[in-house]
């Protein structure tokens, strides 16, 4: 026990610099995610034949490769043609991209959710198409989404920590470190698990927060019609 | 050149493969074992049961998988990094393997089980007999999810230096001076593994299908 | 006669193999109330969307005021701020209070100042008795409140013509009373209206004409009178006998609308 407690005092400062870069790429992999997720899952839904072409392709070839294997390919493969990044750009572009192919699907359920009926609508009051999804139908897809999207950033959080692979000094990098000069590798990973289940825990905390401050009296998913 | 290139990662292609079939039935077993547990076991066991899960999905899978790799490739139990890997993913997966199963038992719902233990069935029986066969049915379609996660997850004992899709890769990248050739078609390879996975995967679920079920 | 507000010449929808309606020839005069009735599939409701461009046509033209709307190149979204729609299930926008619904378009569409559109929003939801609801979801309405609201923000485009799709057949029965009342005051109000329904006490006692359809085209029209108790054809007799043979009961519990 004493020799937790002196290992905590040591190697603290050192994890929460790491936690700091987890949470920062999580940030940053989350809304770049959310943006690209947002344009894929319209495309798909609203656009013509090409472009939701495009968008299948990204969010099939995203979905079904791991995201080690994405990395590898934006860090070791793209050199190759003569596009390189740096290691951090290189952690926000797959993680971003990534989690974009995700959130994509998500949305995609939740505007598909939202039914024909509410695109007439504004239509019948001489709203354009672009005007009805973006004040009618998208304020509505993204509240139905919550629950289903809610998974997503603590998802995210615990994919970061494939990243100390290409060696961004995030929580498992230096864990990875730490565990070098303990020669305790056992306790190392066991204490950065405890740091990563803590922001699980108050990251999932917040979502449900939101989740229930962005409900709506009587609008939910089931019990809606058409 | 292309076919070379190909038929070196395709050993890589094979491990991969194993990876997933030791981890996913493991996972299996273990995360019916404890979705049992926490549906029909008593109060403490069923609050063991939920700790589990919640320790085991609550951190990353790779923090995890260092964990146990060291844990099962130690002193005590001293295993090849593949059975580690393997086995450490499995245990990994069987906390969400649990959760879907959970999942399911809980919509089969209560009534069989008292209808089954009416016509003089044991517990067990029942749950053997009754309530686990339509639960499976059911927790085929989410469980189909969990596999294909599995099988990209499978990439991860790259980092325990078992020479899977990823390594081998590496290695060709590094022989041939053509990175992106080597993971592009590593990629592919995943891309083709994953679809077929889903492919094979919906066809038994058509096929488990009760006609009863909408 | 007056000038139609809204015409429609020789309009034809064809759904596949399937001809919805041909060869459609209908004229609104402004301040007329026209009910549409028939039996079911027979294309009214269609015929309501292809009016409103919410549906293509496959032939024929639509006239708007002497302008043909249904001319390439027309604004459509233009065209559907004159024509006011009302949706057999309501289509409120969900994530919008009852106010919010009735300001959206004059705020987004015609770019009113909030202050104004709130003002013109809650004129329009006094007209159909719910100012009291203004800060209420639709998920908090009830279906007859929430179809007086879709009137309301229907109405708040100040359409030159409003068309009803069955707006009372997704209504409990006690509730369909409410949203006929506004109607009929509408009508009293010499609002330009083109209504389906098949609540013939409706029809009877507000209706200026009375166009019966059967599968696809208008088979008579005439004023009530003429089409409850003349009709000139069976089919039209057959189909009056049947509803009010089903109707009939109902409505005499509820009363005739006043």
């Amino acid at each position: 026990m004493i020799a937790f407690y002196e290992f905590f005092v040591r190697f603290l400062p050192d994890m929460l610099k790491g936690a700091g870069i987890t949470v920062l790429l999580t940030a940053e992999g989350l809304s770049a995610g959310f943006i690209l997720g947002l344009l894929a899952s319209l495309a798909r839904v609203y656009g013509n034949k090409f472009v939701r072409g495009l968008a299948v392709g990204y969010i099939e070839l995203f979905r079904g490769t791991p995201l080690l294997m994405q990395l590898f390919i934006i860090y070791y493969g793209l050199p190759g043609l003569g596009i390189t990044f740096s290691r951090e750009w290189c952690a926000f572009l797959a993680l971003g991209l990534n989690s974009g192919a995700y959130q994509a699907e998500y949305l995609r359920g939740s505007l598909l959710a939202i039914g024909d009926g509410q695109m007439m609508a504004g239509r019948s009051i001489g709203m354009s198409r672009a005007k009805t999804i973006w004040y009618v139908i998208l304020p509505q897809a993204l509240r139905l989404a919550i629950p289903a999207w809610s998974n997503e950033p603590v998802s995210l959080l615990k994919s970061t920590a494939v990243v100390f692979l290409i060696a961004v000094p995030e929580l498992m990098a230096k864990a990875k470190s730490i565990a070098a000069q303990t020669y305790d590798p056992i306790g190392t990973y066991l204490a950065v698990a405890l740091v990563y289940l803590a922001m699980v825990y108050l990251l999932d905390a917040f979502l449900r927060w939101v989740e229930r401050v962005s409900r709506i009296p009587g609008f939910e998913m089931e019990g809606r019609k058409a | 050149m292309l076919s070379n290139f190909f038929s070196y990662i395709i050993q890589g292609t094979a491990i991969t493969i194993g990876v997933t079939l030791v981890a996913l039935p493991f996972g299996l077993l273990l995360g019916l074992l404890m979705a049992l547990v926490h549906t029909y076991g008593g109060k403490i066991a069923n609050r063991l049961a939920a700790i589990y899960s919640l320790l085991l999905r609550g951190v990353p899978p790779i923090v995890l998988l260092f964990i146990l790799y060291f844990i099962l490739s130690g002193k005590v139990v001293n295993l090849t990094p593949f059975w580690a890997g393997s086995l450490s993913l499995g245990i990994v997966s069987s906390a969400y393997q649990m959760e879907i199963l959970r999942g399911a038992l809980l919509a089969v719902g209560g009534g069989q089980m008292t209808a089954a233990r009416a016509i003089g069935m044991s517990r067990l029986q029942a749950i053997q007999t009754i309530v686990l066969p339509q639960a499976l049915r059911l927790a085929i379609p989410p469980w189909s999810n969990e596999a294909s996660i599995v099988l990209k997850d499978s990439s991860l004992v790259y980092a325990l230096g078992v020479p899977e899709i990823l390594r081998r890769a590496q290695q060709l990248s590094a022989t041939t001076q053509q990175p992106f050739l080597a993971y592009g078609i590593a990629a592919l390879i995943y891309f083709v593994l994953v679809f077929a996975t889903n492919r094979a995967l919906d066809y038994l679920s058509e096929r488990t299908k009760l006609p009863t079920h909408p | 006669m007056t000038n139609p507000i809204l015409e429609t010449r020789n309009l034809t929808k064809i759904y596949g193999q399937n001809v919805i309606f041909k060869d459609i020839n209908l004229k609104v005069n402004e301040g007329e109330t026209i009910v549409i009735i028939g039996p079911s599939g027979t294309g009214k409701s269609t015929l309501l969307r292809c009016i409103n461009l919410l549906t293509s046509h496959n032939g024929g033209q639509v006239f708007l005021d002497n302008q043909e709307i249904t001319a390439k190149g027309h604004d459509e979204d233009k065209v559907r701020q004159q024509i006011g729609m009302v949706f057999q299930n309501f289509l409120l926008f969900n994530h919008l209070t009852a106010l919010d619904n009735v300001m959206i378009g004059l705020t987004k569409v015609k770019k009113m100042p909030k202050e104004k559109a709130k003002e013109k929003a809650l004129e329009e939801l006094n007209r159909v008795g719910l100012a009291d609801r203004a800060d209420h979801y639709p998920g908090q309405l009830s279906g007859g409140q929430q179809q007086r609201v879709a009137i309301a923000r229907a109405l708040a485009m100040d359409p030159r013509v409003m068309l009803f799709d069955e707006p009372t057949s997704a209504l409990d029965p006690e509730l369909i009373g409410e949203v006929l009342g506004v109607m009929a005051k509408l009508a009293k109000d010499r609002m330009t209206m083109l209504v389906v329904t098949h609540e013939m006490g409706f029809a009877r006692e507000v209706a200026d004409r009375i166009v019966f359809m059967e599968k696809g085209s208008i088979v008579e029209e005439g004023s009530p009178d003429e089409s409850f108790y003349h009709p000139k054809h069976d089919r039209t007799r057959e189909f009056l006998w049947k509803i009010t043979e089903l109707y009939g009961k109902k409505e005499k519990e509820k009363g005739a609308v006043e």
